[in-house]
């Protein structure tokens, strides 16, 4: 085996040009493999950095537990009847506190969150206009939507009277920190506020219509003294997600729902975009596979006469073999080191995740799947190379040595 | 004298049908331990093809082929290529070396392929036949940058790495001049004197056939001298 492999090199080093645009071609997929990866990875990250990242991976709700419809049974005919489900009644997890140190103990969980949550109107003067407002604990302001991070003044810390908005509903209502705003709940209660943080997350609807209070306040606003309306959780892994909701079901028996229960289309467009990269990464495999196969092709159609003398001299069809996979595994070897290099070398070149601007591409460094594509070239070169190799080691040598 | 090899009753067709030509017709040979024999024959007599069944590079159609007391006849490709590494070398018209390597890895490539690798011991031989060569300042020389003569004579020190009992040639001196096919020949007679080892030279120049102390004539496919 270690003569065969000497063979080889000296076959590869005896056609130095030949040999370095084999190399450079297997390189030049294998950096396709790389970016591809880095990208379609990056990509997906930024996309859940910028959706999933700031949403509650697991939510528990109240489930609603609207009154038996009590109607008569007429003694003759039929009675038709419609029932219109009441839109102000609130469900409220009553005993949910309970749950809450059972459910921050789990492993997967980085932070729980039970808010009141309620529709309400925000008035200034003679502006009004329709909020959605969550009522969430002082100091957990940012555990689940990160709005410590998208605050463009003031501050998120909320406590008693104090109300954070997003930038559009400032501007709506010309409000700026320190302005006093009366809220409106649904329940018919009032409250006067004083806005003390203003954020911008960059989605219209959610920065014009969402307004946070501390969940003291909101338990005053919507008149629920005890439990609250929502627990809303953030994991260490999004995509363990629907484990977890299933674990809390067991364990607590209130609805935990998944963000994937709700995110179909975010998974699916995840997955084709994934698939899309998957199919990229084949096709520089599949270029790899052609540039080796038909390199080694040629190698041994121009080195038949010296395969008939190998023959001659006793060298087995299987040492033949081994001389021209060796061929191809050191090519892909080669290729493989010189693309993950020169692919590491130009990722380098772009921003990182957290100093991503604008109009950049989220290529992700760390995606680049450097050890998948080492492996990958290497065997796919030496499986590329096996048809040569046994074609060589089938020859004649009586017919090669002739040549 | 011990017997190195029978050919008994030898049949070598190609090809089948209307296209069918029998090139050995029943071809019986035994040549001894020791031998120094000319293959002697026109164009087409069957000479190469006999070298190379020889040389168990091809099987014959019938017929038996034994040599050293083993039926080759009935060996497998992988058995054929023991036998060819361990006990026969070639020496071919126009050397047939491998260009990307010097006269003397050329020289230890039979035992290197057997071994696995190339040991010190296998280097001491090929340098010590090499010398015997006249070629001991040849040694790390690219073969193609040697003369015909000189790869010849590499050709000779490769065909003996293994000790083996038989050498054929085919038509070792047919490419060389005059001076080198004599020195050629010379070494290859000083071989079988010393070592004992058996050639079978294939060729069509009565000088060198006269070197041989045995001439073999093969004519339409038979041993007719």
């Amino acid at each position: 085996m270690l003569y065969a492999i000497k063979i080889a090199t000296r076959y590869l080093w005896s056609s130095k040009a030949q040999t370095a645009l084999l190399v450079f071609g297997v390189a030049l997929g294998v950096f396709i493999f790389i970016f591809m990866s880095a990208l379609i990875g990056g990509l997906a990250e930024y996309i859940l950095d910028n959706t999933v990242g700031d949403i509650s991976h697991v939510t528990i709700e109240a489930e609603a537990d609207d009154p038996a419809v009590l109607m008569p049974q007429p003694a003759v005919g039929y009675l038709l009847t419609a029932v219109e489900k009441a839109n102000a009644r609130q469900a409220v997890l009553r005993d949910a506190e309970a749950f809450i140190p059972l459910i921050e103990a789990l492993p997967e969980v980085i932070a729980v969150s039970p808010q009141i949550n309620g529709a309400g109107f925000m008035t200034r003067g003679s502006l009004v206009s329709q909020v959605s407002i969550n009522g969430v604990e002082p100091g957990k302001e940012s555990v689940i939507i990160g709005l410590d991070g998208y605050l463009t003044s003031g501050t998120v810390r909320l406590g008693t009277g104090l109300v954070v908005i997003g930038k559009r509903l400032a501007e709506d209502l010309s409000l700026s920190v320190g302005n006093t705003i009366r809220l409106d709940a649904s329940t018919g209660v009032s409250s006067v506020l004083t806005v003390a943080g203003i954020y911008e997350i960059g989605q219209g609807g959610f920065d014009r219509a969402t307004a946070y209070v501390s969940l003291a306040t909101a338990r005053t606003l919507f008149q629920i003294p005890q439990g609250v309306t929502r627990i809303e959780i953030k994991l260490t892994d999004l995509y363990a997600s629907d484990a977890v909701a299933t674990r809390i079901v067991a364990l607590t028996g209130l609805d935990a729902v998944s963000w994937t229960a709700e995110g179909q289309q975010l998974l699916d467009a995840l997955q084709a975009q994934a698939q899309t990269g998957l199919i990229l990464k084949s096709f520089a495999m599949v270029t790899i596979v052609i540039g080796v196969a038909s390199s080694l092709l040629l190698s041994t159609y121009r080195r038949r006469p010296e395969i008939g003398i190998m023959r001659a001299m006793g060298a087995s069809r299987l040492f033949v073999v081994f001389v021209f996979v060796s061929q191809g595994a050191l090519v892909g070897v080669l290729g493989a080191l010189a693309g993950a290099g020169i692919g590491y070398l130009a990722l380098l070149g772009f921003p990182a995740r957290d100093a991503l601007k604008p109009g950049s591409l989220p290529i992700d460094i760390a995606q680049g799947a450097f050890g998948l594509a080492i492996l990958l070239t290497s065997i796919v070169s030496v499986l590329a190379s096996i048809l040569p190799a046994r074609s060589a080691a089938r020859l004649d040598p009586v017919t090669a040595i002739g040549q | 004298m011990t017997a190195l090899l029978e050919l008994h009753d030898l049949v070598k067709t190609y090809g089948s049908g209307e296209a069918e030509t029998r090139v050995l017709r029943g071809l019986s040979l035994r040549l001894d331990t020791g031998e120094l024999a000319a293959l002697l024959g026109p164009s087409g007599s069957g000479k190469s093809t006999l070298l190379t069944i020889l040389g168990t590079l091809m099987q014959p159609t019938s017929g038996s082929h034994t040599m050293l007391g083993v039926d080759l006849t009935a060996a497998d490709d992988r058995a054929l290529t023991d036998f060819r590494n361990r006990h026969i070398g070639f020496v071919f018209q126009f050397h047939n070396l491998l260009p990307d390597f010097t006269a003397l890895e050329n020289v230890i490539f039979p035992t290197a392929v057997r071994e696995g690798r190339e040991t010190a011991a296998a280097r001491a031989r090929g340098r010590d036949l090499l010398t015997r060569m006249g070629l001991a300042d040849r040694v790390d020389f690219p073969s193609t940058n040697l003369s015909g003569g000189q790869k010849q004579r590499v050709a000779v020190a490769r065909a003996l790495m293994n000790s083996p009992e038989l050498v054929l040639a085919d038509e070792p001196t047919g490419n060389l001049d005059r001076a080198s096919a004599t020195q050629v020949m010379e070494l290859i007679g000083q071989i079988n004197r010393d070592e004992g080892t058996t050639f079978l030279i294939s060729t069509h120049d009565e000088k060198i056939a006269a070197t041989c102390r045995r001439q073999i004539v093969v004519g339409d496919g038979l041993v007719t001298g």
